[in-house]
């Protein structure tokens, strides 16, 4: 009994922890004022945000553009990769498998940095492309890790069956290894979008003017001061995601099971 | 006679510095159960995956119907092949991993239909279609891989330890079932397995392995009432082996002096006598006698001719008692290192009442026509 009353203030306190910044956040969109002291109710900053925000909006369908395009790039090599390393043997393929997974303890900003010196050295100036490819590269070895661990799983002599019952290799590929790796290859895709929307380090490096996405943009917009149309903005993706995680839930199984 | 006749020539493999394969060579006549039995390691999981067309040798030659085909990838082998862990597709249903061969070679769907579902009729299946292997137990699991692989009607159906993940009593189970398929679909079987049980009870030849190299080749008979060497004759059931030098022969008998035991009697068949199985006076041999062809008795018995019979005294260290069998385990007096495997068969009612017990003394024989020589192979 007084076990359980421990544990479930433990809870709260953690929720209030984890989710009061956000309480405070909203609760401030709907405030009257531009500054932190509350006047009164209003949705004048979500007013301003659908009708006087152009720029804001244009980041948005960068950022969402960014993450459809370079995840879908980076969940197709990876996969191909990770079924490459996983099946195939080959020369340096230890040291092939360490460097792809490299990108993960390496820092950001190094990251960052050393895309920044390689766009301006080959001379590529066009913003989103940059964006696109940086976001690929990062994205790259998330996906190699979860489908490596995924397709660790399975039991090479499913291949040879499929390649004992006439199916050539490219068939192997499509109607074996594929399928069976789907589920991962899914949660690698929707972890990729996530890294991607969420990236502003990297971001910021290799961003133009005028090509920016949402997190870069939103950081220019606070260094000129908080505007409580950031808040607006705040709580529109908040229920924008929690409307998708909701809707995705039997997604969410289909991926967990199996 | 369906299915195709299987030829091995000179294979060899080496994995590394491992020599997996030694000039391996065998003959597999059409339509046959044919087994390759060996201890784990010995190299007959490699040939299969040779035959299959998942490894390929450092050397030699396999003809299917007189047809080389280790220049065709797996896809394009008239050869399907029954997976150790089954490896059914998981995503597919039992209907598609049995329809995935025929799908390939782009069949119709009625023809699909009936195909698949005599397979699943052969292998008892029905009813199980719309399943994923995931829902089914280990014995349907085998019933799948095996329809799986038989809808491709191939030349020749290999079998890697296809029973070895299930339980005794199943195993035993799927083994006639396996045999009863085999009569009815008449193709050539390969089977690959290290029970000597499993081989000796279905085969039509059976090829004994042993560090990479093929040591007898020889219908069930003739693996176990007359093994090549001391390994066969170990590996293949039990054996009492007495190691001696051979001291006359004179016509069918061979006598052969063991220290410190005596002279055995062994008769041997008239061939087995001439050739490369000579046992002339001087050479090292080995006796085997399968502890089955041992008698037991209290009393020594009486009326036996000796020149035909061993016998010994012996003290009782151990009986089993098995149900259908007693298997003792004796020593012969001042001989200790002697200790023999006797199995009785229980032919009518057993009681232990008047029987053999532990610490008993007895009488042990056997006919000269039961022990078999085999070669030692000085090192």
């Amino acid at each position: 009994m007084k076990k359980s009353r421990f544990s479930r203030i433990v809870f709260f306190l953690t929720l209030i922890f984890l989710f009061m910044p956000l309480i405070v956040l909203v609760v401030y969109a709907f405030n009257e004022s531009k500054n932190m002291s509350w006047t009164g109710f209003s949705l004048v900053w979500f007013q301003r945000l659908f009708t006087a925000s152009r720029s804001i909006w244009r980041a948005f369908w960068n950022s969402i553009l960014i993450a459809l395009s370079s995840a879908a790039t980076a969940t197709a090599i990876g996969t191909l990769g990770a079924i490459g390393i996983n099946w195939y043997s080959f020369k340096l393929k230890k040291y092939v498998q360490t460097i792809s997974l490299l990108p993960l303890i390496l820092p950001e900003i190094i990251i960052g940095v050393s895309m920044l010196i390689f766009f301006v050295g080959a001379g590529l100036h066009l913003g989103l492309l940059r964006i696109y490819i940086a976001h690929t590269t990062f994205n790259l070895p998330f996906v190699l890790l979860v489908l490596m661990s995924r397709l660790d799983e399975f039991d090479f002599s499913i291949i040879e069956a499929a390649r004992d019952l006439g199916a050539r290799e490219h068939q192997t590929l499509l109607k074996v290894i594929i399928p069976m790796a789907m589920p991962g290859i899914i949660s690698a895709f929707l972890i990729a979008v996530t890294m991607s929307l969420e990236d502003f380090v990297i971001t910021s490096f290799v961003s133009g003017p005028g090509s920016s996405t949402l997190p870069v943009h939103i950081y220019s917009m606070i260094r000129t001061g908080v505007s409580p149309v950031v808040n607006a903005l705040s709580v529109v993706l908040l229920g924008g995601t929690a409307g998708l995680v909701f809707l995705m839930r039997p997604f969410f199984k289909y991926i967990t099971h199996e | 006679m369906k299915g195709s006749e299987v030829r091995i020539e000179g294979i060899d493999k080496h994995f590394g510095d491992f020599h997996a394969l030694k000039n391996v060579g065998v003959d597999i006549q059409k339509g046959e159960f044919f087994s390759l039995l060996g201890p784990s390691g010995c190299g007959k999981t490699t040939l299969l995956r040779i035959i299959a067309g998942f490894e390929t040798p450092s050397a030699g030659i396999v003809y299917v119907d007189g047809r080389n085909i280790l220049p065709l990838p797996p896809n394009r082998r008239q050869v399907n092949t029954i997976f150790q862990n089954y490896a059914l597709f998981p995503h597919l249903t039992v209907f598609e991993n049995v329809a995935f061969a025929l799908r390939l070679k782009k069949y119709g769907k009625q023809e699909i239909n009936s195909k698949v579902e005599e397979y699943l009729n052969l292998t008892k299946l029905t009813g199980q279609e719309y399943k994923k292997p995931a829902q089914l137990s280990g014995g349907q699991k085998q019933r799948v891989a095996i329809a799986r692989a038989l809808v491709n009607e191939p030349d020749v159906l290999l079998l890697d330890e296809p029973l070895s993940a299930l339980d005794a009593k199943l195993r035993q189970h799927m083994l006639i079932e396996l045999d009863m398929i085999h009569d009815k679909i008449g193709i050539t079987f390969i089977y690959v397995t290290h029970d000597q049980q499993e081989a000796l009870s279905v085969s039509d030849h059976i090829a004994v392995m042993n560090e990479g190299r093929i040591v007898q080749v020889g219908n069930p008979t003739e693996i176990y009432e007359s093994p090549a060497d001391i390994f066969v004759a170990n590996f293949i059931g039990e054996a009492n082996l007495f190691n001696g030098t051979v001291t006359a022969v004179e016509g069918e008998m061979v006598w052969v002096a063991v220290e410190p035991l005596g002279i055995l009697k062994v008769t041997m068949e008239p061939g087995d006598l001439e050739g490369t199985r000579d046992f002339k006076p001087g050479r090292r041999v080995s006796i085997t006698v399968r502890p089955e062809k041992i008698n037991i008795s209290l009393e020594k018995p009486a009326d036996l001719p000796a020149d035909a019979f061993n016998f010994f005294p012996c003290a009782v260290d151990e009986v089993i008692y098995n149900g259908f069998q007693s298997k003792f385990f004796v020593t012969i007096p001042d001989f200790a290192r002697f200790t023999l495997k006797v199995f009785k068969q229980h032919m009518s009612y057993y009681s232990t009442g008047s029987e053999i017990n532990w610490k008993d003394k007895a009488w042990i024989w056997w006919k000269a026509d039961d022990a078999y020589l085999v070669e030692v192979h000085d090192a």
